[in-house]
């Protein structure tokens, strides 16, 4: 081969050494053009992506809207109060369809499409254990405000947490004691037949028994069930408590259902606010609710002795004093769960802040800060209470609110401690690899 | 509970399905009777119906019962009004081969409930009952606008009956059933045969959700179970045949709540496919069918 049209020849070609330095001079230009510069710098200030799975569709829809309405808020405080390690936080969400499958499909798009530094929000407990798989091989921390035991059984595996919302098994050994004393000895649980269900399902009878009560009957209804009378008979007339918890979009009509059923002649009633999460209290019907009690994880009503932090969360959020949507008063909130999405990306915050967080390289440091934590204290971070962290089982550890029907609202009538709640653990994540 | 009252609570909740069940299982066994079109959205007309007594009942103030009743006669006339175009845009124009429908059909099944949660949204909404009167029997509660529920199904029924067997409109469509090409070369004009057909099947469904979405609250995956329980009463009962239809629909119905009282839900969903299958071995044509020719 010879160079015949001279290509290598730079005498041929007329490339001359005034071109070379325009050239020069161009690419330096550019080098220092705002826009380079950014580049440049994007290990620091490019906003760090936080992965929302959100129950946009299915039968967590209700939960989703509100979680994704307190995510924003949480958001646009963080922000505006400088970001996490000064950078902007920016959330991505995708709809899980509150399907275990696709919640898991969701991780994966945001660890290999969106590529965010976390995934969080995740509610309905089937579609954590769904998804926590997909986390722990892609790696990345999953947050979770899910309520369920699933997280702190240790069963899941390292990379997941839950530390803006206490579990179900302490709620309710939190909670047994004031039921033995207050509502009756002889309890009939009623609970939706899936993984949250059976939390309560394992978990009441022995808190119950060490109270000196007992669960003498057990009724697992479908969580896509749409008429509920049926369940009903199966109620033992013995009863004294009827414990209800259920999920998804038929809750109003296993409410009005049980009205029907028993009307004014009824056992007490103990409910998990889930019965009527995102449902009007007073919606016609539930008349015969008056009177009952039940769990709230962060009141839906306006508190008297509510602190400055709850109420600076509450107009964040967007809640009027009936824990309705400002100007809806028929967008009922789930108030009682979604304080949890609020405080665990102050959780989020705190672990990055800690772990000096960069980038996803830096993955397995914000797992292992997040393990230090140990303690959040109530206030602006913390709304809804103060809370303890334990991270060997990833899970923290709150105080709990008994509110009473009373005159067409929820009124408190008992918080427990902490140290109600507080449990053996069952195992310890931190011996897994990272 | 003693097993008398227990039986009849199990009875009653078994009647009121049948009583939803018979309506929507009716409009999909016409459909098929006459055009030979295996409707799969025919679901998605039943939860068009809730949706729309929703927005109808919301949007007209005043006392319950008043905007209930414009539900129950607006909601089914639009949807008629909607499975009309769709026949027109979809359904003709595949020759209502039977193929080609059931395809076509599945697609009108996802592009409605998706509309419906862009449009309506994915939460579930309640209607107001009518009325709100609650039955006291010795042993338990019961809703007294479920057991109106009963009454007003069993209404429609014999309407549908009177105008399927009493009047011309109803001799028009049994003559294109037997035989569409005899029935057009005698001057019915069984394009229109068919396309009425449709509409007043999916009416018939949309009718049955207005009915029992004050009790089940309007969602936009409502129409899944309804499409499952009527193939399943439509088989029993024989394709095309409305005796079989109603006789069917309250045996599955009643089997579904007793069972379902007694022993588990799912059980009674198991009991009742097993059913089909048995049917559908010993007696492929349904139990009132008539074997094809």
């Amino acid at each position: 081969m010879t160079d015949k049209n001279g290509f290598f020849d730079l005498s041929k070609t007329g490339l001359t050494r005034r071109t070379a330095l325009k050239g020069l001079a161009a690419g330096a230009g550019l080098a220092v053009a705002p826009g380079f510069v950014r580049y440049s710098q994007a290990q620091s200030s490019a906003p760090i992506k936080i992965g929302f799975q959100s129950h946009r569709t299915g039968i967590g829809a209700a939960y989703g809207r509100w979680y994704e309405r307190t995510t924003a808020a949480a958001v646009k405080a963080i922000n505006e109060a400088g970001g996490i390690n000064g950078r902007p936080v920016e959330v991505i969400i995708e709809d899980d369809g509150t399907d275990p499958g696709r919640g898991a499909e969701v991780v994966g798009k945001f660890a290999t499409q969106h590529k965010t530094d976390i995934v969080y929000g995740t509610l309905f407990s089937h579609v954590v254990i769904g998804s926590a798989p997909a986390a722990g091989e892609a790696k990345m921390p999953y947050f979770v405000v899910s309520e369920g035991h699933h997280v702190a059984s240790t069963k899941l595996n390292r990379y997941v947490f839950q530390p803006g919302i206490t579990d179900v098994k302490s709620q309710i050994q939190a909670m047994a004691p004031w039921i033995a004393a207050n509502a009756g000895k002889k309890v009939t649980q009623i609970f939706p037949d899936f993984a949250f269900g059976y939390d309560h399902r394992d978990y009441l009878p022995p808190a119950l028994k060490a109270q000196g009560a007992e669960v003498i009957a057990q009724i697992a209804i479908p969580p896509t069930e749409s008429s509920f009378t049926k369940y009903f008979p199966q109620i033992p007339a013995e009863t004294e408590v009827i414990y209800h918890v259920m999920v998804g979009p038929a809750v109003l009509t296993f409410v009005k259902e049980l009205g029907e059923f028993y009307g004014s002649n009824r056992p007490q009633l103990f409910g998990f606010i889930d019965s009527l999460e995102a449902t009007d209290i007073n919606s016609p019907g539930l008349e015969f609710l008056d009177g009952s009690h039940f769990w709230e994880g962060s009141p839906r009503y306006a508190q008297p002795d509510d602190s400055a932090a709850q109420k600076a969360y509450r107009a964040a959020v967007g809640i009027d004093d009936n824990g309705a949507a400002v100007g809806d008063p028929k967008d009922v909130s789930t108030a009682a769960h979604m304080f949890g999405c609020w405080e665990t990306l102050y959780v989020v915050k705190k672990a990055m802040e800690d772990a000096g967080y960069k980038g996803p390289e830096d993955r397995a440091k914000l797992v292992e800060a997040t393990e230090a934590l140990t303690e959040f204290a109530e206030g602006p971070e913390h709304p809804q209470g103060p809370k303890t962290f334990n991270g060997k089982i990833h899970q923290c550890f709150g105080i709990q609110n008994i509110s009473k029907v009373e005159g067409g609202r929820l009124n408190v009538v008992h918080k427990t401690k902490i140290e109600d709640g507080l449990y053996e653990p069952e195992g310890d994540y931190t011996t897994q690899p990272l | 509970m003693h097993f008398g009252p227990h039986l009849l609570l199990a009875a009653l909740e078994g009647l009121v399905t049948s009583a939803v069940l018979a309506l929507t299982a009716l409009g999909l066994s016409l459909v098929f009777g006459v055009m030979r079109v295996v409707n799969v959205a025919h679901g998605e007309f039943f939860m068009l119906g809730a949706v729309l007594a929703w927005a109808i009942s919301t949007a007209i103030s005043g006392h319950p019962a008043l905007s209930f009743l414009a539900a129950l006669v607006l909601a089914p006339l639009i949807v008629g009004l909607i499975a009309l175009v769709s026949e027109r845009l979809v359904l003709r124009r595949l020759n209502y081969n039977p193929e080609a429908t059931i395809v076509a059909t599945i697609g009108m099944l996802y592009i409605i409930q998706q509309l419906a949660l862009t449009f309506y949204g994915p939460e579930a909404r309640p209607v107001e009952p009518p009325f709100s009167y609650r039955i006291l029997l010795p042993w338990f509660g019961y809703s007294g606008y479920k057991l109106s529920i009963i009454a007003a199904s069993a209404l429609l029924l014999v309407a549908t009956w009177f105008v399927l067997t009493r009047t011309k409109i109803g001799l028009v469509m049994r003559a294109t059933q037997y035989d569409s090409e005899t029935a057009q070369a005698f001057g019915i004009p069984v394009d229109r045969v068919y396309a009425g057909v449709f509409a007043l099947g999916a009416m018939l469904a949309a009718v049955a959700a207005v009915l029992i979405v004050p009790i089940s609250q309007a969602h936009y995956l409502m129409g899944q179970d309804p499409l499952l329980l009527s193939f399943i009463v439509v088989i029993i009962g024989g394709l095309g045949s409305l005796r079989g239809t109603v006789v069917a629909a309250v045996l599955i119905g009643l089997s579904d709540g007793i069972i379902s009282v007694f022993f588990s839900p799912t059980l009674a969903k198991i009991i009742a496919t097993l059913l089909v299958a048995m049917v559908l071995v010993f007696r492929p044509q349904g139990l009132f069918g008539t074997a094809s020719r």
